[in-house]
């Protein structure tokens, strides 16, 4: 079963000691720090996790693939995930390494 | 933004003590390696999602010394992004 806010909000209440309406308040928050974090063009790092990654992407000529209709992809600005080393190895170590 | 500041910022934001806010950031990420190395998906709406990926190992080669070695295959965590920090982040 994925992970989703409502099993992070569940964890919050039982591992921290928040009230429930608090571990909703508090997991809220601060997935709106992170993302405005992001928004104002600055990277997110945690370590021992990875990071998270504000890029500009020039503007190019692309190609639809089905239609082959060349066209003008605009610049854009996108988040990327870099895993940290760390959390690659347990990853690839598995639940009982 | 690391996450020290992270916690800072989040303490002041919802008024908790430092040490409150470093056990909610440190719950939530825990929380999402353990899901990723039982190599169960994460799914936040709004921020993203996170899956573990299978990649086959294959022959590669130094660049450099043009030696031809084998890479294992290994698992790497991929995340997308959702709808809505796309978006906010996509300023153009």
């Amino acid at each position: 079963m994925a992970l989703t806010k409502e099993k992070i909000i569940e964890s919050i209440y039982h591992q921290v000691g928040l009230s429930k309406s608090q571990s909703r308040a508090v997991v809220e928050s601060l997935f709106e720090l992170i993302k405005n974090t992001l928004e104002n063009g600055e990277d997110i790092l945690i370590s021992g996790f990875g990071k998270f990654v504000v890029k500009e992407k020039a503007a190019r000529r692309g190609r639809n693939p089905q239609t082959t209709e060349d066209l003008q992809l605009r610049a854009r600005r996108v988040v990327v995930f870099k895993t940290s080393g760390v959390l690659r190895d347990k990853i690839n170590k598995g639940p009982t390494g | 933004m690391n996450k020290s500041q992270l916690v800072e910022a989040l303490a002041k934001a919802e008024n908790l003590p430092l040490k409150k806010a470093e056990e909610v950031v440190n719950t939530v990420f825990g929380d999402m390696e353990n899901s990723l190395v039982r190599g169960e998906r994460v799914e936040i709406r709004g921020f993203g999602s996170f899956k573990v990926k299978h990649y086959d190992g294959y022959k590669g080669r130094n660049p450099k010394t043009g030696e031809v070695i084998d890479v294992a295959p290994k698992k790497l965590p991929f995340f997308k992004v959702g709808k809505e920090l796309r978006e906010r982040v996509d300023v153009y």
